[in-house]
């Protein structure tokens, strides 16, 4: 499990695939200010949102390599042959994944808060709650990324079956940086810890279907 | 030592793309024993090595290993950015052994930091039998292993199934080409 998951972390750093989110996600920030203006209150008043709304677009972009690449190569097929489970698989990938996503975003979240001029208290529920939705995105990445491995324009396919998902997070993650109010923390908690704990056996599931 | 059948095939069935490839399948491998299928392309020869290492359902019947299968098919496995002894070095760690006695076995040891996607069919077909040979695994799947491999790949091949056998192992191996295993069953698929 440690090994799958060392693993699935030095892949995602090998030929920086984990910065092409990160670059994508600061990318966003800088342009949403270009395209409103350099209005500060109104960007403090939006920019939270806007921010949520790249670190999902920025969550789609590994969906390519994490499933489909070791379903190709028989890495998949070695792994069950040895009796561990689809799940186990799935989930040291998902903590791999998340180790490569989460803590570096949440780093770039700082910079990029600073663009849209978002005051400190609002930087520290961001930070919180991209510490809390996280999880939940790359968990929604990577099910999303064994629903489509194998299949022709699996991109496409793989964005419009994430984006609708990745809809409670959205909502509760945009939700809690405009309110004083726990409640939108709380939810977000529960959506992100749902889909962990469902990805493991929808993506397990997937993975053996896949082989029929 | 583990006395029961590394494998054992019990009236399996196979069913692909709706089409029956075989039925009423029974097979037993012992300690030391080995069995090759044959057929033409398409018969069903790698769908029986995929239900023998558990990646595919019979449609009918039982399937029994005991003490673990190491399957060399096509697909490499081994991650192409990554040294082939770093590579093997994984497997080795997810099989909780130690990956020079099977690549010294099949002679891929000189090749430990070339890169896995700089590296032949061949040897690259040898690397995924260092794997099997370096497994503790009683059963060994292999499917065409002596594809791509030159006149040495095949005697390293067939000196370390010879061991494998030795040692109580069993072999399933499916080939449409002469395979040197003494006195194993062939199991003809049609």
């Amino acid at each position: 499990m440690i090994a799958l998951a060392s693993r699935e972390l030095r892949l995602a750093m090998a030929g920086g695939n984990a910065l092409l989110p990160l670059i994508f996600f600061l990318l966003v920030a800088t342009l949403f200010p270009f395209a409103v203006g350099p209005d500060g209150p109104l960007l403090a008043r939006v920019g939270g949102g806007a921010l949520w709304m790249a670190a999902m677009l920025a969550a789609l972009l590994p969906v390519d390599r994490l499933i489909e690449p070791d379903r190709a190569s028989g890495v998949l097929d070695q792994l069950s042959t040895r009796g561990i489970g689809e799940e186990t698989v799935v989930a040291a990938k998902l903590v791999g994944h998340w180790l490569s996503f989460g803590p570096p975003l949440m780093l770039a979240a700082v910079p990029a808060a600073a663009l849209m001029r978002l005051p400190a208290e609002l930087l520290l529920r961001l930070e919180l709650g991209l510490l809390v939705g996280t999880p939940g995105l790359a968990a929604l990445t990577l099910m999303v990324a064994a629903l489509t491995a194998g299949l022709r324009s699996a991109g496409a396919l793989a964005g419009l079956l994430l984006l609708p998902l990745a809809v409670p997070i959205l909502i509760f993650g945009a939700g809690m940086i405009g309110s004083e109010n726990p409640s939108a923390l709380k939810l977000l908690a529960a959506v992100s810890l749902l889909l962990v704990a469902v990805t493991p056996f929808a993506a397990g599931a997937a993975i053996r279907a896949a082989r029929d | 030592m583990n006395e029961a059948p590394p494998l054992k095939l019990e009236a399996v069935a196979c069913i692909r793309g709706g089409r029956l490839l075989f039925e009423g399948l029974d097979l037993v491998l012992g300690p030391g024993d080995a069995a090759i299928v044959t057929g033409a392309n398409g018969v069903g020869k790698s769908s029986l090595i995929r239900l023998a290492a558990g990646l595919l359902r019979p449609a009918a019947g039982k399937v029994e290993r005991n003490g673990g299968a190491g399957l060399a098919d096509e697909a490499a496995a081994l991650d192409p950015r990554q040294t082939l002894g770093r590579a093997l070095a994984f497997w080795a760690r997810i099989d909780g052994t130690d990956a020079a006695p099977g690549m010294a076995a099949m002679g891929v040891t000189h090749l430990a930091q070339v890169p896995v996607h700089m590296l032949s069919t061949g040897q690259r077909k040898r690397a995924t039998l260092a794997r099997v040979a370096a497994s503790r695994a009683r059963l060994w799947l292999l499917d065409e292993p002596s594809n791509g491999l030159d006149a040495d790949g095949e005697e390293r091949l067939a000196a370390a199934m010879a061991a494998h056998r030795a040692q109580g192992g069993a072999i399933l191996a499916a080939s449409h080409m002469a395979l040197d295993l003494d006195g194993a069953a062939t199991l003809g698929l049609a």
